[in-house]
């Protein structure tokens, strides 16, 4: 990468991004335990990233989701939506009390997100493959109208086996589409088994490179590593589209998430849902300040 | 040795064209650049089928407007979906065998749930080339006809292309084209009050023996059906209805009902599964309306390849294969 970041970070700005990422997963949680059920592993490991996206990198209004001039976030990957509601809650888009509606009967909070059913869910997502094409198209749209907004586009590892995405990195090569930043969440799990087993997937990194991208590798559970990727990744226009590749850790936070044996869907009992929030108030409550590990 | 001249095998850019007959060069095209003038929203791309699409006039009146999005069908229809989300019209052209069976999820999800404004013109429809079942879409509207929100027009020569595109481009939401390219005869010229209307089918001839409901191209040979077995004192109406979905019920209806002792014979170029007879079989079942009811469609069968006359003839839609089958169902009706 050629990039260079251009602010630097303030021990504040990680304490507040950190709390951020906290509330994102506690929101989260309690939706899981409302339904008793959802894709909390994959939520607990992608909340530094969505903290570090809708608390410092997009530009948004909270009271106008579809404000003309915001930075626009696709989500790919559908079921990750507990994860995202979790960041809009957090945002102000969406009330903390729509939590007790998650995944019921005319919510606007569905289990997969869906454009028509909630303020901030640019796209419906779920059919993976289809969110780095709809921003393909999004950026060119952009860059018609002059505008200075941005696609920031989720993806997963799993979603890098359909051919649809690699169309579209082609494209956003092509175009030049820096204005795309693409965000790769690597957890290594997708729906049969792990990622690397179901269809191997590395080197991730240079296969975005060789396909004409910027692309950043980091830990995504390390804020300030994902502020250092973020703010990079912003970088002046230079004709690139750009990747930051996460590798994150499903449950993060939560160590009877974290050390359970890794699924697409991981199992929550009736009785846990209770422990697991105790156990991430416990993560916070000891790590409180960014002096030590940037890890919850 | 025989005199007799060898037909071959069409290429891509085969015209349906009769000798002799009027034509137009590239209406979509010429149309969309009209349109364009009157709407900057207006933006063209396609999967590298810009000149078979006849995109390509509209490429070089506006190239700035113009997105070749290589051979890349899932994201063609991701792109256009991108595109309209930003407020722009995109009209997305490839051959309707690739956005049926390729790109079916994307438009579908992208496009069709989310009721996009993206107008996907898709040249060969049916059987318009003699290239074999790779290029043929003989079920691309039994496809796209689940999908909901999703319009299907299956105009019928160069006027009502032209018209077409112009009341796609001032439609709210997802269409669905069957592209006539290249040289397009001209046949509805001949009926001054006819117009194009999204959703709206149009009686364009009447008769007392028999009734032809068509679309597409075979509306063209209904008409020359027609005419030839006026020659014989058999007299057919047609009813062009070139929007398959949402069908005219109402039209339709009304013209089985003004005479239900008529036989209804519906044309497509299509196969006869899940096309537009079926679409008129349901409409007439669910209505309680039972006409005597026949299709001219092509087979539920991957066609042959070799020359389109040829094949028109082998699978019964070229004008004389369907004056053959009316002369002789309505002759036998007459006897009885």
């Amino acid at each position: 990468m050629h990039l260079a970041a251009t602010t630097a970070i303030a021990p504040a700005d990680i304490s507040a991004l950190r709390q951020r990422a906290y509330r994102i997963r506690r929101h989260a949680l309690r939706m899981g335990e409302v339904q008793g059920q959802g894709y909390v592993g994959q939520a607990l490991g992608i909340a530094d990233v969505l903290a570090v996206s809708y608390f410092r990198a997009m530009n948004l209004r909270a009271d106008d989701p579809e404000w003309e001039e915001r930075d626009r976030f696709l989500l790919s990957i559908g079921h990750y939506a507990i994860a995202l509601y979790a960041a809009l809650i957090e945002a102000g888009v969406i009330s903390e009390s729509e939590v007790e509606n998650y995944g019921s009967d005319d919510s606007m909070l569905p289990m997969s997100g869906m454009a028509a059913y909630t303020p901030g869910m640019e796209i419906t997502g779920g059919s993976l493959g289809h969110g780095l094409g709809i921003g393909v198209g999004m950026a060119l749209g952009l860059k018609r109208k002059r505008s200075r907004s941005r696609i920031f586009n989720l993806l997963s590892d799993g979603e890098l086996n359909e051919g649809s995405t690699w169309e579209a990195a082609a494209s956003a090569a092509h175009w030049k589409l820096d204005n795309i930043i693409a965000i790769v969440d690597v957890n290594d799990q997708q729906a049969d088994d792990k990622s690397s087993s179901v269809l191997g997937y590395e080197p991730i990194a240079d296969k975005w490179t060789a396909f004409g991208w910027t692309a950043l590798r980091v830990d995504g559970n390390d804020l300030s590593a994902l502020v250092d990727a973020f703010d990079t990744a912003q970088g002046p226009a230079d004709g690139k589209p750009r990747v930051i590749i996460c590798d994150t850790l499903m449950g993060c936070g939560v160590p009877l998430l974290e050390n359970r044996d890794k699924t697409h869907f991981i199992r929550v009992d009736e009785d846990e849902w209770r422990v697991a929030l105790e156990q991430l108030d416990d993560t916070y409550a000891n790590q409180p300040s960014a002096e030590g590990s940037d890890h919850p | 040795m025989s005199t007799k001249t060898r037909l071959k095998t069409s290429a891509m850019i085969a015209s349906l064209a009769a000798e002799g007959q009027a034509t137009t060069s590239a209406p979509f095209g010429h149309a969309l650049v009209e349109a364009a003038a009157a709407n900057n929203r207006i933006v063209g791309m396609t999967a590298d089928l810009g000149k078979y699409t006849d995109l390509q006039v509209f490429a070089q009146a506006y190239p700035e407007r113009y997105y070749q999005m290589g051979m890349a069908e899932q994201l063609l229809m991701s792109a256009g979906a991108g595109m309209a989300r930003e407020g722009f019209i995109p009209f997305v052209t490839t051959y309707g065998v690739f956005a049926s069976r390729r790109a079916y999820d994307f438009i579908c999800l992208a496009i069709a749930e989310e009721k996009l404004n993206v107008k996907i013109v898709c040249a060969l429809p049916g059987l318009t080339t003699g290239y074999g079942p790779s290029h043929q879409a003989t079920e691309d509207m039994a496809i796209f006809r689940g999908m909901p929100n999703l319009t299907i027009v299956d105009p019928c020569d160069a006027v009502d292309i032209e018209q077409a595109t112009h009341a796609m481009a001032a439609h709210d939401g997802p269409v669905y084209l069957r592209l006539l390219r290249g040289m397009v005869p001209r046949v509805l010229d001949r009926f001054p009050d006819y117009r194009f209307e999204i959703g709206r089918a149009r009686r364009l001839m009447d008769g007392e023996d028999a009734l032809i409901i068509s679309s597409g191209l075979m509306t063209m040979r209904a008409i020359e059906a027609a005419d030839a077995l006026a020659e014989r004192g058999i007299r057919v109406g047609v009813l062009h209805s070139p929007t398959i979905k949402p069908l005219d019920a109402r039209t339709i209806l009304d013209e089985i009902k003004r005479d239900p002792q008529r036989p209804v014979y519906v044309a497509e170029n299509h196969s006869v599964i899940g096309g537009l007879g079926e679409s008129v079989a349901s409409l007439l079942m669910n209505s309680g309306v039972h006409p005597e009811f026949h299709q001219i469609g092509l087979p539920d069968e991957f066609l042959d390849a070799g020359a389109l006359p040829t094949l028109h003839d082998r699978y019964g839609i070229s004008t004389q294969a369907m004056v053959k089958t009316l002369a002789s169902r309505i002759s036998l009706t007459h006897a009885s």
